[in-house]
């Protein structure tokens, strides 16, 4: 098992190379000059352009500037934001806590919901049960989800006032930020209201981002569960005398999981996009919304940081799915 | 009064194309201590019939018969949790795909003592021994190693004596084999045979051996039960079966064998007259 771990570890090392490779060219294949971007509408003298050109290192040669980039990756430095002068990693950091809040509800929601209702369908194959968990979770998968949130917000915010329309606590809530977990701190901070609010404010997001990958895991285990139920292990554990309840949640279930798990990997990566629309939408101060804006202002350092930290979280998760996969497949564990 | 004794069977499916039968009419009945060999081609609904007998046919058949007893009890007046109370423990199966009948995500052990959890009151220091002692019985070399095995890190021949050791673990009086052999190399079925028979003398068990050797019939059986399309062909014991076979299609089936082929085409059942086997 140390040596799988390792030798995914190792991996890990020409990825992401190529991502600060593709991150560094993407965003200078980009048109326009940064320091024009920068300066907007005021005015800026051929000095002081070239000036700004050589403080940035825009004048060096293209793999002078990746070089001295990623030199810079190795020693932990991210570089600066331009708009607000700070460094990216701690930018990063103070918005990370956010989106992994959110990210972390929203896979809750759609493993535990997704794969409850992918057994229930599987288990009542063609009946109603079975069509209708099916047809909602291809409604899901097939909306936009732009729209989904709006329409949500609408009900329930606006029409029913039930939630809150945007932002993650209210406004006259404060306490120490321990973790940057709001559910977490306010507990901590033993104050029950402060953690309604968080809770009222994750409900809407987490529907939202939870959605697709709901629809996925669903249908994933689903069919997972049909083709191993057909299996003649199943029949065996039968001819065992196994409760049914053992049969279906232990030897079934448990072989079923392996493809779901990859599932429910990619989906994390897919999740990190939808991220950066729901946190849009929701005003959610994370790094999706903190990438959007930066890219709005042409903040290169920041897109460029922020997409290699982004990039690093979903290899970790990758990671954690291998792992997880050699935990429940012995077949990939001992080779 | 006879172990299993099974009046006009029936196992039927919905299709598509309407109502199939996989088993029409079937008499049988297997004593404690007997051999009991069911033989016919690929088809011929003697799986269905066991499974049947077992209650491991999906919902989607309906088995009908005047009578499914075992040891005298009513098979199918019963609930659905007393024939799991059975199943593994009084009567048991195994299979033609032994790697494929062992669930691949759990130990070797697990498997067996999985079984004997359900139906024993044996702790789990007991469990752990009974399961070594089993694998010991079944001839597979190093047992409390092999315990932590999977299925995938055994070879076919390994996982069919664990499929034995599963089935025979709490000492079942019926056996039911469907193809044992089938999958496995020439050398190695002949040891699961002998493997399978030795168990059988030992504990007395009553065995059904679903097949289509011929030889395998001809090494076993006590007595041999021929089915063709669903039906019983023939029924009788094992010398009358191949000195005088009765009824058309098993003489057809015996003139199949290679063995027996004269001139240079080898023969089949389509050879001999259609009135006699349909």
């Amino acid at each position: 098992m140390l040596r799988f771990i390792l030798h995914r570890l190792l991996l890990i090392v020409p990825t992401f190379i190529g991502i600060t490779l593709v991150a560094f060219v993407f965003i200078r294949l980009l048109p326009g000059d940064p320091v024009l971007l920068m300066a907007g509408e005021r005015a800026v003298s051929p000095e002081r352009h070239a000036e700004l050109m050589a403080q940035f290192g825009f004048d060096q040669p293209l793999w002078r500037q990746y070089v001295e980039y990623t030199g810079g990756l190795l020693h932990g430095d991210f570089g600066y934001s331009f708009s607000s002068k700070r460094p990216v990693l701690s930018e990063f950091m103070a918005r990370f806590p956010a989106t992994l809040e959110l990210a972390f509800c929203a896979m809750l929601l759609a493993t535990v919901l997704g794969i409850a209702a992918g057994i229930l369908a599987a288990l009542r194959r063609g009946s109603w049960v079975d069509q209708l968990t099916m047809g909602t979770a291809l409604v899901g998968y097939s909306m936009p989800i732009f729209w989904w949130a709006l329409l949500l917000i609408i009900l329930f915010s606006t029409n029913l006032g039930w939630t809150p329309v945007s932002g993650r606590i209210s406004l006259t809530q404060f306490f120490p930020t321990v973790t940057g977990f709001m559910l977490i701190d306010s507990l901590l901070a033993g104050k029950p209201a402060a953690f309604w609010s968080a809770v009222q404010h994750l409900i809407l997001p987490t529907i939202v981002l939870a959605t697709i990958p709901l629809a996925v895991v669903a249908r994933q285990t689903r069919s997972a569960m049909l083709e191993v139920l057909g299996e003649l292990y199943v029949t065996t554990a039968r001819s065992k005398g196994l409760a049914p309840r053992r049969i279906i949640w232990l030897h079934a279930l448990r072989n079923a999981l392996i493809p779901v798990v990859t599932t429910i990997g990619l989906q994390v990566s897919v999740l990190m996009g939808g991220a950066i629309l729901t946190e849009t939408i929701f005003s959610w101060p994370g790094i999706g919304k903190w990438m959007i804006d930066s890219i709005s202002r042409r903040d290169y350092q920041v897109v460029q940081g922020g997409l290699l930290l982004i990039a690093a979280m979903v290899m970790l998760v990758n990671l954690t799915v291998d792992i997880l996969y050699g935990l429940i497949n012995p077949r990939v564990r001992y080779r | 009064m006879a172990l299993l004794e099974v009046r006009n069977l029936s196992v039927s499916f919905e299709t598509a194309a309407g109502r199939f039968f996989a088993v029409q009419g079937i008499d049988l009945s297997v004593d404690r201590g007997e051999v009991l060999a069911i033989v016919g081609e690929s088809g011929s609904g003697k799986s269905v019939a066991m499974l049947a007998v077992m209650g491991l046919l999906p919902p989607t058949a309906t088995v009908t018969a005047d009578a499914l007893r075992f040891e005298g009890r009513d098979l199918l007046a019963m609930s659905a949790r007393e024939r799991r109370g059975m199943s593994g423990s009084e009567m048991a199966m195994i299979f033609q795909e032994p790697v494929a009948s062992l669930n691949p995500c759990f130990t070797v052990g697990f498997q067996i003592e999985e079984t004997l959890e359900r139906h024993t009151d044996l702790d789990r220091a007991a469990r752990r021994a009974r399961a070594v002692e089993l694998l010991a019985a079944v001839g597979i070399p190093e047992p409390e190693e092999r315990l932590r095995s999977f299925p995938h890190q055994m070879s076919g021949g390994q996982c069919q004596r664990v499929m034995i050791a599963i089935a025979t673990a709490c000492n079942p009086k019926l056996l039911i084999a469907d193809e044992p052999t089938t999958a496995l190399d020439v050398t190695i079925q002949k040891q699961i045979l002998d493997l399978l028979l030795r168990l059988q003398a030992e504990h007395g068990m009553g065995l059904v051996l679903i097949t289509h050797d011929m030889g395998v019939v001809a090494e076993t059986a006590d007595r041999v039960i021929v089915q063709y399309n669903g039906r019983k062909m023939e029924d009788t014991d094992v010398l009358s079966l191949f000195e005088r076979p009765q009824n058309p299609y098993t003489r057809a089936l015996l003139s199949a064998l290679p063995e027996n082929a004269r001139g240079g085409r080898l023969p089949t059942v389509s050879d001999f007259a259609p009135g006699g086997a349909a």
